[in-house]
């Protein structure tokens, strides 16, 4: 029974650092229809913002709360400036801004290299979040809590933001029909930036908190991103529950596989069960209801 | 590009040329290429260069796939790794065995030293048979395309999602070889191979031999892929790019054009592996991973996706580029790659080979036309016939 507890909440652990990862793209890709390759790499950019804060504030750890605004700043400025620059220009073409913020992603990766330094590099967690919390009988690590906690803010917020602001009503009119939203007086492409900026802000934080579980590297954003994807592909497009209910069900999928196998095995076998989830439901476990034919 | 332009109702609208008849145009060119690949190059260069050469045109075999599969049918193909590694594996696998058979040995050199068993895997033993080895690493990728291709497409799972999902297979598959140390050699893949089929590959002569096999190889899948594009299939297969739903209701059914062109590209990639590792003597997770693969779809997208020879001159150069110039300045040619991607892809979707058909497009065809991405003469014409 305790295996099965502590599989299901190491689970629950991989589906909440899935989550805060694949909640930028959910913007990105599911509202917008771009596919941000360069995700990943404002992953990172919220990561060193962490490790520089860090070293030239404290060493008690604490930095890293205080690192969560400057992150979502810097990589959602680093975002704006992408879609300002280049996003902007393809939006009819969403298999080319794949290719085209791919070649982004290089660029960046190198210029965190000439930056930093090809080295992973560490920050320091603080004292609270680095032991265990035992709950009947269950042991759960305080990083993991700690990400999870982070992860349902961030869901919150966003949910907030999309549901109750201006913004948000914008937003989501944009999402449901760009060219009504056009012709009703709403700056569809303000809107687009903003998005954007929010997006990849929300890379940012998810960043910082991946520096509690794993080193920082030039490259750490690639070894997220892929599964990120497959989190909105299966969620299905613009829609936030739909992101939370796959990234905790993928988490689990994962852990209880590697339980009962071995690593490498649980992700063909998740990448089998997301193909076959596709035959089911072919757009995702949410859509949004359309009667256009694509 | 001889190839972009299909005869036949649809080129009407093209210019014809003056100095050579248009129908001599792509066995003239398809010769010239033969004499340079057979020719002159075995002639200039010296044994080293050679057989980097070979390991290009091994790449500008999968470029022809993905010229197939992404240029004429929009299927963005970012998971042409696999394909590639399972048609290496197959070959290694049974290089590996015939090596240790030469040696007098029961397992490939890798097994004995981590090996936890000191039989062959079941799944090893029917490639020791040349024959099923050969067969497998064409039949293996197009069944595993097929398969993916089938379910996907059936179910219109299209577009972006496609390309995830071939790059998620792209990354298993590389995370689970690495896995399996003990049977596929895990980082390392499959190293050091000596001979091929009873050939020494030590020996100039016989990696002079490898090089041919390949040119001759990337030659023949060039004419045939050719074929495919200037056919009925091939009219169909743009046109299932450019307006899916109209060809469904015109009565086809474009899951079974794309899961063609998807398993067709997905064979040629896998003998491109099996070519790949003769040339080269190792097959690795680390050649057939998610970088590669998106690798693969640089070379044609900046050649030029829906032109043949464009994107086969696109994979040579890059693969070229990458490797002489990243050597030189590794940080300096990250950045142009990066860049050169971004401006190609983002500023030039016909490729390089799109430069020549640009300009004679903007001459004849009103602004409209010009804004259809990606530009290729074929793509121009149909478009024209679209907003008549």
């Amino acid at each position: 029974m305790t295996v099965v507890l502590n599989q299901s909440f190491t689970g629950v652990g991989i589906g909440a650092v899935l989550l805060l990862v694949a909640l930028g793209l959910t913007l990105t890709f599911g509202q917008m229809g771009v596919i941000n390759m360069a995700h990943g790499e404002f992953i990172m950019a919220g990561a060193y913002t962490a490790y520089v804060l860090q070293r030239s504030v404290d060493g008690t750890g604490l930095s890293l709360l205080l690192a969560l605004p400057p992150a979502f700043l810097v990589a959602g400025t680093i975002g704006a400036l992408l879609e300002w620059l280049l996003v902007r220009r393809l939006y009819a073409r969403p298999l080319d801004t794949l290719l085209v913020t791919w070649g982004v992603s290089l660029m960046l990766q190198q210029l965190a290299r000439d930056v930093f330094g090809a080295p992973n590099v560490q920050t320091r967690a603080p004292d609270l979040l680095t032991g265990n919390v035992s709950v009947a009988g269950v042991t759960l690590a305080a990083n993991r809590l700690a990400i999870l906690g982070l992860a349902l803010l961030s869901v919150l917020a966003l949910t907030l933001v999309l549901r109750l602001t201006p913004l948000g009503r914008r937003i989501r009119a944009v999402v449901q029909n760009r060219d009504l939203a056009e012709v009703s007086g709403i700056a569809t492409e303000r809107v687009d930036r903003t998005t954007f900026f929010i997006g990849s802000g929300l890379a940012g934080v998810a960043g910082v908190a991946l520096t509690l579980v794993g080193p920082i590297g030039p490259t750490m954003g690639t070894n997220y991103i892929v599964d990120a994807f497959l989190v909105v592909v299966v969620g299905g497009i613009g829609q936030l529950k739909g992101s939370v209910i796959t990234a905790f069900a993928l988490g689990v999928l994962q852990s209880v596989l590697e339980y009962s196998t071995t690593v490498s095995v649980a992700k063909v076998a998740v990448l089998v069960a997301i193909v076959a989830f596709l035959q089911w439901r072919p757009q995702g476990l949410y859509t949004l209801r359309t009667r256009s034919l694509a | 590009m001889t190839t972009t332009a299909p005869p036949g109702p649809a080129s009407a609208t093209t210019r014809p040329r003056a100095s050579t008849p248009r129908r001599l145009r792509a066995p003239a060119a398809f010769l010239l290429g033969a004499v340079l690949l057979l020719g002159a190059a075995p002639l200039a260069l010296p044994d080293s260069r050679l057989n980097l050469l070979a390991k290009y045109l091994c790449y500008a075999i999968v470029a022809v796939g993905v010229s197939l599969a992404w240029g004429r049918g929009g299927l963005l193909v970012l998971g042409q790794g696999v394909f590639f590694g399972l048609g290496g594996y197959a070959m290694a696998m049974h290089l590996k065995l015939a090596d240790a058979a030469t040696a007098g040995e029961r397992l490939p050199d890798f097994m004995l030293l981590y090996g936890s068993s000191d039989t062959l895997p079941w799944w090893w033993q029917p490639f020791a048979d040349p024959a099923f080895a050969l067969a497998m690493t064409v039949l293996l990728p197009m069944t595993v395309a097929g398969l993916l291709g089938f379910l996907v497409f059936r179910r219109r799972v299209k577009g972006a999602y496609f390309a995830i999902l071939s790059q998620a297979l792209a990354a298993a598959l590389s995370i689970w070889l690495v896995g399996q140390q003990a049977t596929t050699g895990g980082t390392n893949g499959l190293t050091g191979i000596q001979g091929f089929f009873g050939y020494d590959l030590a020996d100039p002569v016989n990696q002079r031999m490898v090089y041919f096999v390949i040119a001759v190889a990337l030659l023949l899948l060039m004419a045939a892929a050719r074929q495919l594009f200037v056919s009925r299939y091939g009219e169909l297969l743009v046109a299932v790019r450019d307006s899916e739903e109209r060809v469904r209701f015109l009565g086809y059914d474009p899951a079974n054009v794309k899961l063609v062109a998807y398993v067709v590209a997905a064979g040629m990639a896998g003998l491109a592996g099996a070519l790949f590792v003769p040339a080269v003597g190792i097959i690795s997770p680390a050649l057939i991973g998610i970088v590669p693969s998106i690798g693969f779809v640089i070379g044609a997208a900046v050649g030029g996706r829906a032109s043949l020879v464009g994107a086969v001159l696109g994979a040579v150069a890059v693969a070229w580029a990458q490797s002489t110039l990243s050597d030189a300045f590794p940080a300096a040619w990250t950045y142009l790659q990066g860049l050169l991607f971004v401006l190609v892809v983002g500023f030039l979707p016909g490729g390089l080979a799109s430069l020549g058909a640009l300009r004679r497009t903007r001459r004849r065809a009103p602004a409209s036309v010009r804004a259809a991405a990606p530009t290729t003469s074929a793509v121009a014409t149909a478009s024209t016939k679209e907003t008549a």
